[in-house]
């Protein structure tokens, strides 16, 4: 059964947290809407290391020219929650 | 946790916001083997990179090669050489289907009515005496008269520890002709006498070139933070080389752990199979590696690293504006 949004976003913080080595910032902290390139400066390096993970852990694929879709983390859970089976 | 906007005042947060969505994708191509000069230190044919393949000369190949590369994802094509301005067909090849950057030594003019917004770049060793001396000839006197006032042409001036107390001049002649400039060192690939750089020396080539930004703001295409990484070989505390370097072919890259790198980065050979190891010579010492365009792409790189504090952030930002007006990604 597919998880609830609020768990996959739960998860894709947790992510982003640990890839991009963030600091001072936890998953229930993490702003939702905060606009990841504009904001926290990631790049496409950093989302695709964050898309590995998440296609490895959701058994989903992410084409690269989605890539400016996922600009925020609530995007992001969005995006790979419509993606996953079940 | 810091963020972008935290540390920006509006004015550097809209020159971050240009740039930041740029997704620039390059790739090098040595478009052929020959050249009509050969210049004491070109990295080119002293490491004898000039004989790792034989040239693809089919026409039809090379249109095929450069859809693959599109495919691929590049979406900047440097070509190098030798002297790509000998094979215009080739280099039109790119033009017509990728945003193109062309470097050559100038004594070839690019026809404008051909290549109308294409991208060129100069090289320049200095001053005519030391032209002379590496070149064989002064270089600057054909390639001024062919580029002057040309929108779309920088000089790309590789200053030698002899230039030193000579950039304001040679500076001056670009300027002078209505052309642009952008800087980086030799590295001293073939070891001639008196080209490898001291701490000393370095030191003061850095001051020459903020003088020279600060002097000629309209012609020289810069940013002091990158004068400092390049003449430091530091950036935020770490030392450049071969664990750091981001301009390595990913095929080829075996580094672990792997550093930030750019992504889809290839050098090609001419018979547009054989890849080379690296932006620069295969044969070149890392730890010796003067390399400009390596040294900008490791602070583009590493864009985060910079979001420590308001002036690494917009240090940051001056070079990759920089990076962006060298390939006209933003107007001069
Ligand atoms: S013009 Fe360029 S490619 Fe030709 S020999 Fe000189 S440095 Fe090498
Ligand atoms: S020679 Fe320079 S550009 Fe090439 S891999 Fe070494 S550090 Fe990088």
């Amino acid at each position: 059964m597919k998880p609830d949004i609020k768990a996959v976003e739960q998860r894709v913080a947790e992510i982003i947290i640990s890839e991009l080595k963030l600091e001072d910032v936890t998953a229930d902290s993490f702003d939702r809407g905060l606009d990841l390139v504009d904001e926290l400066g990631i790049d496409s390096m950093d989302l695709t290391a964050v898309v590995l993970v998440l296609q490895d852990e959701y058994g989903i694929t992410i084409d690269e020219d989605d890539y400016p879709k996922l600009k925020n983390l609530r995007l992001i859970a969005e995006y790979v929650h419509a993606r996953m089976a079940g | 946790m810091n963020t972008v906007r935290s540390l920006l005042d509006d004015e550097w947060y809209e020159r971050y916001k240009r740039i930041s969505r740029l997704n620039i994708r390059s790739s090098i191509y040595d478009v052929t083997d020959r050249c009509n000069l050969r210049c004491k230190g070109c990295f080119f044919f002293s490491s004898d990179e000039h004989k790792a393949a034989r040239e693809e000369k089919d026409p039809a190949r090379w249109v095929e090669f450069i859809e693959r590369e599109r495919e691929r994802g590049v979406n900047l094509a440097i070509l190098i050489g030798g002297e790509p301005t000998l094979y215009m067909d080739r280099i039109e090849a790119f033009y017509k289907r990728l945003p193109t950057y062309c470097a050559t030594n100038g004594q070839i003019k690019v026809p404008r009515d051909r290549f109308p917004d294409m991208m060129v770049g100069i090289s320049l060793w200095g001053d005519p005496e030391t032209e002379k001396k590496l070149r064989g000839r002064d270089t600057f006197a054909v390639s001024s008269k062919n580029y002057a006032g040309d929108p779309y042409t920088y000089y790309l001036y590789t200053i030698t520890p002899r230039q030193l107390g000579r950039l304001g001049e040679v500076v001056k002649r670009i300027d002078d002709v209505g052309l642009k400039v952008h800087m980086q060192l030799l590295s001293n690939d073939e070891g001639v006498d008196g080209f490898s750089w001291t701490e000393a020396q370095l030191a003061q080539v850095r001051d020459e070139m903020d003088a020279a930004l600060e002097r000629y703001p309209r012609s020289v295409i810069s940013s002091r933070y990158y004068h400092e990484v390049l003449t430091t070989r530091i950036m935020m505390g770490r030392r450049f080389g071969w664990q750091e370097c981001p301009s390595v072919t990913e095929p080829m890259d075996t580094r672990s752990p792997q550093p930030r790198r750019l992504i889809r980065f290839i050098r090609w050979a001419a018979d547009l199979k054989t890849m080379h190891r690296c932006c620069t010579s295969a044969t070149r010492d890392c730890t010796t590696c003067m390399d400009g365009a390596a040294h900008m792409s490791w602070v583009m790189v590493n864009k985060r690293e910079h979001l420590r504090s308001t002036q690494d952030l917009q240090n940051w930002i001056t070079v990759y504006e920089m990076f962006a007006k060298l390939y006209r990604f933003l107007p001069w």
